[in-house]
């Protein structure tokens, strides 16, 4: 009885919801539009911060190629990372999925329980794995005589795709493993009886099913890495950074507040933009599928 | 005077009217079933009377005070709902002492009351029992004690017994009506079960598309139906178009090629209800044809081809031969078995 | 379903040590007997662990984490519960609009958070404090405690609370008596993964934390900005473990498969 609600107090959802939603208006979307407003102001080394109007910041990150060379190797690094998860995580999903009860919820926990443990601590994991001549792996393989000098990791492009994609596995997982669950169990038995072979069911059957899933993967992933801060500032260090490791350092280094605002406004519009626009297009791409 | 009174209630969503001008007169004491299909109105009335929603116009009175103003808390109304609405987190007991709890009765009565309403229900011996562990049947006890240990001024049962099977829903049935019997709580059920309706109720309100289709006693709706509905809907009959002549004397009523005695009332253009246990075979009546004989046990189920349109007839088993399939027959009936009334347009 | 074959498990044994591998060598090397970052081959040794009583500000930030996934957890569940029960119940105008503004800190990047909070704060003269931490983390926590709160009101029996209601219960006594118990194993766990998302913040946290005021993990990354030590694996390894238990207490509540593919619909 869905009408009970409608009927007595039309005013109560909104005296239930008003703190929260004050709330989320006092110290979320105002401090937003600071921040934004924030990216306009003047910034001088002595004077510090100007409250005027004034677009030098902008300007500044528009005709500085330092900038463009950093957004651009920080959606490169996402895009990696996007990728190298769904190649591998989306075949994990399945074979995941086609495991009897108690190992999948079993590797289910241990491939997803991650997600939970701090990404200080994760990351940690790598460094001590590849970290220069004191990476054990790196250790190991050189006492091995397989290696001279050691592979390159920390402070790299590759390392930082390597990690986050470590990081971000779970998400993929997750995602392809809910869309796993829509699927008919008996699909692939009924795909067999009319002779399809496992190449052709996997390609041909459960690929096109699962796709929404794993696009919809690669947004939460794509999104978590473009702005990830944690693992490209311990993998990257000063030396190579990303959009989120360069706004921290203007606000919390070089102190320069406007500049650091407005780098963290254009990445939060680029993210929403890319996210809402191929949220979209999925929608619009899979509708007839799953409606 | 009435105890409870629905006077001219209509409900409305939007544009939508789900129950129109429905009014009802329940004496106290009285067991009361509205039965309809789903989406007749009978659980947005019944939701009404509880408190649930508000009516868009009409007025509910119990012993002449009106209901509308007070919220559902303050009714004190007894509701068993379909799915029991057991608390899940409360013992079978604790379930049962909560609405004496809300009404402050004290410790010692409250124990003695909650035992006395399971004991009453069947279940001493089951107060420390959470709901999980319950089966159906007991579950359901368990809100019916709910429901009455707190003497309710009228007991409103939500479709109670659709989620018991077949078997546990006929002793239920029994049981229930023994029970209410017993505490002579005046009762409203609400179902589309219509054997379930006649067999607990004084009076049932046949219902469809948000309007009454009759009020009236179990025999009374099912002997002599007031619309098509209510004949279609409270088990099989068979609709005959008939005309009655009172310009012969006497009056007929021609059904077919066959002429009965025209009973009171009605002139012209009729439709004629039969049950299908009332129909024989004789020498005169209606020509027919039998097109499949089904045996069922305790009784034929026969499907003929009449010259009416197609009809069904039931003979009980009593051991005697039955004509066979493909059989040219006659369809015969006491004119006191048939009930006539103007027919419907459309 | 048809079993995996030998390249599938060779497969997934692959995956699932590439996983845990990097979890697996913070935990063992935190038990080194070595003075410098090695697997312990020769035996293992708690000296590591002892160290951080050495490190007061370990300590001290552990206790800041402690209490500021509790509170921030706490205090966030006070505005999702009802939040919560009015999506779950009614349908109004502004209805969807409102569930995704609850849920938007889970879009907006964490550094934007933690960048606005820092500009917020300092002009509101609370710059660096305990309070300011705890109400920036209500905000990134919030989703998660609606999100698991919202999934338990809405699977739950509303004839349940009208049978209370017809019993003579109102108000708070309904909330508190039948209402709450009822969605208390969401409520629990959208508490336990809030602390745990609290807990292990560090993005948006390291713009708010000041000496004083420094989260675990914000003293831990400037820990391994200097060097990195045998000290912060033992840390790290007291972490997981303690993460580790939030997630147990999960699992035994709620079902940890749900809490994470926890769809996020705003009911039905």
């Amino acid at each position: 009885m869905s009408g009970v609600a409608e009927e007595r107090g039309a005013r109560a959802p909104w005296a239930l919801t008003a703190p929260a939603l004050m709330l989320f208006v006092g110290v979320l979307l105002i401090p937003l539009a600071m921040t934004v407003m924030l990216s306009f102001h003047d910034w001088g080394q002595y004077k510090g911060i100007e409250p005027v109007f004034i677009l030098k910041n902008w300007y500044e990150i528009a005709a500085d190629p330092y900038y463009a060379e950093m957004f651009w190797r920080t959606f490169r690094i996402a895009i990696l990372t996007t990728l190298l998860t769904a190649l591998l995580g989306a075949p994990e999903a399945y074979i995941l999925n086609r495991m009897s009860g108690r190992w999948k919820s079993f590797f289910l926990l241990v491939i997803l329980g991650p997600l939970l443990i701090s990404v200080v601590a994760r990351t940690l994991g790598w460094a001590l794995l590849f970290g220069g001549n004191n990476g054990l792996v790196n250790k190991l393989l050189m006492s091995l005589g397989v290696m001279r000098s050691p592979i390159p990791f920390m402070f790299t492009e590759t390392g930082m795709v390597v990690a986050l994609a470590h990081v971000m596995m779970p998400f993929m997982v997750l995602s392809v493993w809910a869309a796993l669950q829509r699927l008919d169990p008996q699909i692939e038995n009924a795909a067999m009886s009319l002779g399809a072979g496992p190449v052709t069911i996997i390609r041909r059957i459960i690929m096109p099913q699962i796709m929404p899933g794993v696009l919809s993967g690669a947004i939460i992933v794509f999104s978590l890495s473009a702005s990830a801060f944690a693992t490209p500032a311990i993998i990257g260090g000063r030396r190579l950074k990303v959009a989120a490791t360069l706004a921290y350092d203007e606000f919390l280094n070089t102190l320069n507040w406007p500049l650091g605002a407005a780098v963290a406004t254009l990445l939060l519009f680029a993210l929403v933009l890319i996210v809402v626009g191929s949220n979209a297009l999925i929608e619009r791409r899979y509708a007839e599928v799953f409606r | 005077m009435a105890y409870l009174e629905l006077d001219r209630v209509a409900k409305q969503f939007g544009a939508q009217t789900v129950v129109d001008d429905f009014s009802l007169s329940v004496g106290k004491g009285e067991f009361i079933s509205f039965l309809g299909p789903s989406g007749c109105g009978k659980t947005t009335t019944l939701q009404m009377i509880a408190g649930f929603l508000d009516p868009t116009r009409g007025a509910i009175r119990l012993e002449g005070k009106d209901l509308t103003a007070i919220p559902p808390a303050r009714r004190g109304l007894g509701i068993v709902f379909q799915s029991y609405a057991l608390f899940p987190h409360m013992t079978a007991a604790e379930n049962v002492a909560f609405g004496l709890e809300m009404r402050k009765v004290p410790r010692n009565e409250r124990a003695e009351r909650v035992r006395a309403a399971l004991a009453m229900v069947g279940l001493a011996g089951y107060e420390d029992r959470h709901p999980r562990r319950m089966s159906g049947g007991q579950q359901q006890r368990v809100a019916l004690a709910r429901a009455l240990v707190i003497k309710p001024s009228v007991l409103l049962l939500d479709e109670p017994l659709s989620n018991l099977d077949a078997k546990l829903r006929e002793e239920m049935q029994i049981e229930l009506r023994q029970i209410q019997r017993t505490v002579g709580t005046t009762t409203i059920l609400v179902t589309h079960d219509q054997n379930e309706a006649m067999s607990l109720s004084d009076r049932i309100v046949v219902m469809s598309q948000g309007k009454i289709e009759q009020i009236g006693t179990p025999q009374e709706t099912y002997e002599k139906p007031a619309s098509a509905f209510v004949s279609q809907f409270l088990g099989k009959t068979n609709d005959f178009a008939a005309t009655i002549d009172r310009t012969a004397a006497p009056a007929r009523l021609v059904v077919g090629s066959w002429a009965v005695p025209a009973p009171a009332g009605f002139n012209g253009a009729v439709t004629v209800s039969v049950r299908p246990e009332r129909i024989g075979f004789g020498d005169a009546g209606l020509t027919a044809r039998i097109v499949t004989r089904i045996f069922q046990g305790n009784h034929w189920l026969f499907q003929c081809d009449s010259e009416c349109g197609p009809a069904i007839v039931i003979r009980q088993n009593d051991g005697k031969a039955q004509p066979a399939e493909g059989d040219a027959v006659r369809l015969t009936w006491r004119p006191e078995d048939m009930s006539a009334r103007a027919r419907e347009s459309a | 379903m048809r079993r995996n074959g030998p390249l599938a498990l060779i497969f997934h044994t692959i995956f699932v040590i590439i996983m845990l591998a990097p979890i697996l060598v913070v935990c063992l090397v935190a038990f080194t007997p070595e003075g410098y970052l090695s697997l312990p081959t020769n035996g293992f040794s708690l000296r590591w662990f002892r160290a951080i009583a050495n490190y007061p500000e370990f300590i001290h930030a552990f206790w800041v984490s402690l209490g500021l996934g509790a509170l921030s957890s706490l205090v966030a569940l006070l505005f999702a519960v009802p939040a919560a029960l009015a999506i779950a119940r009614y349908r109004f105008r502004g209805r969807d609009a409102l569930a995704a503004l609850f849920l938007s800190p889970l879009m907006i990047p964490h550094v934007v958070l933690g960048i606005a909070f820092l500009r917020f704060f300092t002009s509101a003269g609370l710059g660096g404090s305990f309070a300011a931490l705890i109400i920036a983390h209500v905000i990134i926590v919030f989703p998660f405690a609606l999100r698991l709160t919202l999934a338990a009101a809405t699977g739950m029996d509303r004839t349940v609370e009208m049978a209370a209601v017809s019993l003579g219960a109102g108000g708070w006594t309904l909330f508190r008596r039948v209402t709450l118990p009822l969605i208390l194993p969401g409520v629990i766990s959208g508490w336990a993964l809030a602390f745990i998302q609290s807990f292990d913040d560090l993005t948006m946290t390291v713009f708010l934390a000041a000496p004083g005021t420094e989260t675990l993990p914000v003293r831990m990354f400037l820990y391994i900005q200097d060097n990195i030590d045998p000290l912060v694996t033992s840390v790290s390894a007291c972490v997981i473990a303690i993460t580790m238990s939030a997630l147990i207490l999960l699992d035994r509540f709620y079902g940890l498969d749900r809490v994470l593919a926890g769809k996020g619909d705003t009911g039905r």
